[in-house]
C-alpha cells in the first residue's frame, strides 16, 4: 500500500512538472474540461432534479405533525441538497462516468504503446496526460455542483407543485429562511477535493496499467472504486473539520 | 551512431539480456533477429529508455544517454522516430495530427509549415490525401506508414524500429521494408530494426545481430548470413524446407 501511495505521489510530481509547450497543453485542458463538464450535465441534471424532487417529499412526509411548519422541509432540503448530496453523490456518479473513461483512456494509451509514443518523442507523459485531466476535474467538478444545487432545490420546488406534502410557497419560504453561505463553501471545497480524486486516483490507475483489455477494464473497475472509497472518507473529514 | 557497451536487463530473477555489446552504424540498417523471447524488444526498448539496463551503457553520438535524467534525454529524444510494432498512433487523432503532434511541441513551425510538412512525410509514404482520417479507418499497412510518416517528421538521426512486418501480407512487407532502407539513405539515419521475418533480413540486413538466450550469438551482414556455420543461427534463419532450398541454390 505504501509503495502504491509513493508511486502516486511521484506520478502527481510528474504530472505538474513544466509543459513543454504551454499552449498545446491548454488546447488539451480545454478538451478535457468539454469531455467532463458538458459531457456529465445531463447525468449531473437528471440525478440531482429526482434526488431533490425525492428528498422533499420524504423530508415533509417525515415532518408531519401540526406542531413543525411546513417550511421547515424546503430548509431542510436545502441545506441536504448543499451540503451532501449534490456534491458527495455527483461525485460519486461523476468517479464511475468520468473516472472510469479516464483510467480506461490511459490504460488502453499504455497498453497499445501510445504512452512509450510520447516518452519516446521526448514528452513528459504524466504532464500530457493527467495534468489536463486533473485540472478539469477540479475545475468543472465544482461548476457541475453548482449546476446540481441549483437544479435539487428546483426539484423540490417541482415535487412541491406536483404533490399535496407541502405548498410551494412553504418551501419557497423554508428555502430562503436562515441560509448560510458557509453551507456553499463547504459544498465547493468537497466538489474541489472530489474532482482532484476522481481525475488523479483513476490517471494514476490507467498509467500503471499493464497486459491488455482485461487489464484495462481491471485498472477502470479499481479507479472507481478506490476514488469512491476516498470521496466518502474525504467527505466525512471535510464536514467534520469545516462544520 | 549508436554504441551499446555490455547491456544487462533482468525482470526479477529473469536475466533477459546477459551482456550486450554492439555498435550500429550511420546510414546502415542495422538488423537486431533472434526467436521469440530471445530479448530482441527488450534489447530496443533499453537502447531508446524505455526500459532502464540493468547494467550497461548506451551512447548516441557518444553522449552517454543511459546516465542522462529526463530532461537531459530530450534534446536526444527530439532526434529520434520510432515505429512500433502495432504502430502506436495517438486514436484521437487524425492522420495529419498524429504527424504534426511532435511538431506542436518542439519547433516553432507555423500551422502552415507544419501541415506541408505532413503533407510531405505523408507523399513520402505514398499516403497523400489521407489526410483527415482517423486510425481506426486505416488498413495495418496504412497505419505503418503512418507511423513512419510520423517518426520521420522531425527529420531524425536515429530511427528505431519494432516488428514493421508483423500482421502483413508479404507484398505490403516488402514496401515498408524498402521505405526504411530508403529513409535510412536519404535521412543519413541510424536505422535499427528488429524483426524476424526473414525477407527483411536477406532485403534490407545491413547488419545483423543475431541474439539467442539473451546473448549476442552472431554478428555480420546478409551476404554473410547464408554462409555461416552457427548452428543456431542457421536453425533460426533457414528453419522452413522452402529457406533450406533456397539456401542449397547459392
Amino acid at each position: 500500500m505504501f509503495t502504491s501511495f509513493g508511486k502516486y505521489i511521484l506520478l502527481l510530481r510528474l504530472s505538474f512538472k513544466r509543459p513543454e509547450k504551454f499552449k498545446v497543453y491548454w488546447a488539451e485542458i480545454m478538451r478535457e474540461m468539454v469531455s467532463v463538464g458538458i459531457g456529465s450535465l445531463g447525468i449531473i441534471a437528471i440525478i440531482s432534479i429526482f434526488i431533490g424532487a425525492a428528498t422533499t417529499i420524504q423530508v415533509a412526509f417525515q415532518l408531519a405533525s401540526p406542531l413543525v411548519p411546513l417550511s421547515i422541509a424546503g430548509k431542510i432540503s436545502r441545506d441536504s441538497n448543499i451540503l451532501e448530496f449534490s456534491p458527495t453523490i455527483s461525485s460519486l456518479v461523476l468517479a464511475g462516468r468520468v473516472g472510469s473513461n479516464f483510467a480506461s483512456q490511459i490504460g488502453t494509451m499504455r497498453v497499445t504503446e501510445q504512452i512509450d509514443a510520447l516518452e519516446i518523442m521526448g514528452v513528459n507523459a504524466p504532464g500530457y496526460l493527467i495534468s489536463p485531466k486533473i485540472i478539469a476535474g477540479i475545475t468543472m467538478v465544482p461548476i457541475l455542483v453548482i449546476v446540481s444545487i441549483c437544479l435539487g432545490i428546483t426539484g423540490g420546488y417541482i415535487a412541491c407543485m406536483a404533490g399535496s406534502e407541502i405548498t410551494p410557497s412553504d418551501y419557497v419560504a423554508g428555502v430562503v429562511d436562515g441560509f448560510d453561505g458557509l453551507t456553499i463553501r463547504v459544498a465547493l471545497v468537497k466538489a474541489f477535493v472530489f474532482g482532484f480524486l476522481i481525475a488523479s486516483i483513476c490517471s494514476y490507475q490507467g498509467f500503471y496499467t499493464s497486459g491488455g483489455a482485461l487489464e484495462v477494464g481491471q485498472s477502470a473497475t479499481r479507479g472507481v472504486v478506490y476514488s469512491c472509497v476516498m470521496i466518502l472518507f474525504a467527505d466525512l473529514v471535510i464536514t467534520r473539520l469545516m462544520l | 551512431m549508436i554504441e551499446v557497451k555490455d547491456i544487462v536487463k533482468t525482470f526479477g530473477e529473469n536475466e533477459v539480456l546477459k551482456g550486450i555489446s554492439a555498435t550500429f552504424q550511420t546510414g546502415k540498417n542495422n538488423l537486431i533477429i533472434g526467436g521469440s523471447g530471445s530479448g530482441k524488444t527488450t534489447m530496443l526498448k533499453c537502447i531508446v529508455g524505455l526500459h532502464e539496463p540493468t547494467k550497461g551503457k548506451v551512447f548516441f553520438d557518444g553522449e552517454n544517454f543511459t546516465e542522462m535524467d529526463f530532461e537531459q534525454r530530450v534534446p536526444i529524444r527530439t532526434q529520434i522516430g520510432m515505429l512500433f510494432q502495432n504502430s502506436a498512433l495517438f486514436d484521437s487523432m487524425t492522420v495529419e495530427e498524429n504527424i504534426m503532434f511532435p511538431l506542436n511541441l518542439f519547433t516553432n513551425q507555423s500551422v502552415s509549415e507544419k501541415r506541408d510538412r505532413a503533407n510531405f512525410c505523408l507523399e513520402r509514404v505514398n499516403l497523400k490525401g489521407r489526410n483527415k482520417l482517423y486510425p481506426a479507418e486505416l488498413s495495418g499497412g496504412m497505419k505503418k506508414r503512418v507511423g513512419i510518416a510520423r517518426a520521420i517528421s522531425m527529420e531524425p538521426k536515429y530511427l528505431f524500429v519494432d516488428e514493421p512486418n508483423s500482421g502483413l501480407d508479404p507484398k505490403t512487407s516488402i514496401l515498408i521494408d524498402e521505405l526504411i532502407a530508403e529513409l535510412t539513405i536519404e535521412y543519413k539515419m541510424t536505422t535499427v530494426v528488429v524483426t524476424h521475418d526473414m525477407n527483411s533480413v536477406m532485403g534490407i540486413g545491413d547488419h545483423i545481430i543475431f541474439l539467442h538466450q539473451g546473448q549476442k550469438w552472431w554478428e555480420g551482414s546478409n551476404k554473410e548470413i547464408a554462409h555461416t556455420d552457427n548452428q543456431e543461427l542457421n536453425d533460426f534463419v533457414f528453419a522452413s524446407k522452402f529457406m533450406q532450398a533456397a539456401k542449397d541454390k547459392l
